[in-house]
């Protein structure tokens, strides 16, 4: 039988392999791909619930976080191309001018 | 038990393609690996009765934004240099460390919180009950939405446009 808590666990080990994608890799395009990651983690989480309560609140806040998600890449994207075109690298270390 | 046997197929799946993106070395096996796990969590979408949720999860994030990261990626026309490594150890240390404690520590919660009182009735989430919803009580999210895809519209051309010649 699976219940809501085998969703909960499958979320949170999605989650957290996004979190050490982020934390380890230093490519910008690979820290978006583990943000996305980390978004449909917790699009599962509210899906699960969804349907423990049996309402369908949970699942339009995902449809919102898919929403939002896409005019975030498409952002992001353009700005790692901004980046390429001016300093040539998609190092996250690289650009340091607002680092305080 | 067929309900189980497809959610450890797809859970495993998902997990060990989640791990090949953030391990894999080339990015472009890396967006291909995300492309696995939206389509496992389409079929998990199914399993809870999320059939809407389902189709939009292939139809927007496999079909549109992973089709955006591969055009982009395309685009950069990355050289091998620019995708090694930092040679810091502590990054990747820190990273797993991190995760792991996080997971054990929403384990527990997961464990230990209660579940909804009663086991309630699932309502299967088809477009004619989600369309009800959205354009009754969420109408107000949703058209702010509209203005935040435009705003994304337009400051990514703001952005990838470069210089402007005056």
């Amino acid at each position: 039988m699976v219940t809501v808590t085998h969703y909960v666990v499958a979320s949170a080990a999605l989650f957290c392999i996004g979190l050490a994608g982020v934390m380890s890799r230093r490519n910008v395009l690979m820290i978006l791909l583990c943000v996305e990651l980390m978004l449909n983690a917790a699009n599962l989480l509210f899906v699960a619930y969804s349907k423990a309560w049996g309402n369908l609140h949970g699942q339009m806040i995902v449809f919102f976080v898919i929403t939002v998600a896409a005019a975030e890449v498409t952002v992001g994207l353009a700005i790692a191309i901004l980046m390429m075109r001016q300093r040539n690298t998609l190092d996250a270390d690289a650009v340091q001018s607002m680092k305080w | 038990m067929a309900e189980t046997v497809f959610f450890y197929i797809f859970t495993s799946l998902m997990l060990a393609a989640a791990i090949a993106v953030v391990r894999h070395r080339s990015p472009m096996y890396s967006v291909l690996s995300l492309l696995v796990v939206m389509f496992c969590l389409s079929g998990l979408f199914v399993m809870l009765g999320a059939y809407f949720l389902a189709a939009i999860q292939v139809l927007l994030y496999a079909g549109a934004v992973l089709v955006l990261f591969l055009y982009v990626l395309m685009l950069l026309n990355l050289s091998p240099d620019s995708l090694n490594r930092a040679n810091v150890f502590i990054q990747p240390v820190a990273g797993i460390t991190a995760a792991g404690l996080l997971f054990v520590a929403l384990c527990r919660v997961a464990t230990q919180s209660p579940l909804p009182p009663t086991p309630t009735v699932a309502q299967p989430g088809t477009i004619e009950a989600l369309g009800r919803l959205l354009f009754r009580d969420y109408l107000l999210p949703f058209e702010l939405t509209s203005f935040l895809i435009l705003a994304a519209i337009i400051g990514a051309v703001t952005l990838a446009k470069g210089k402007s010649p005056s």
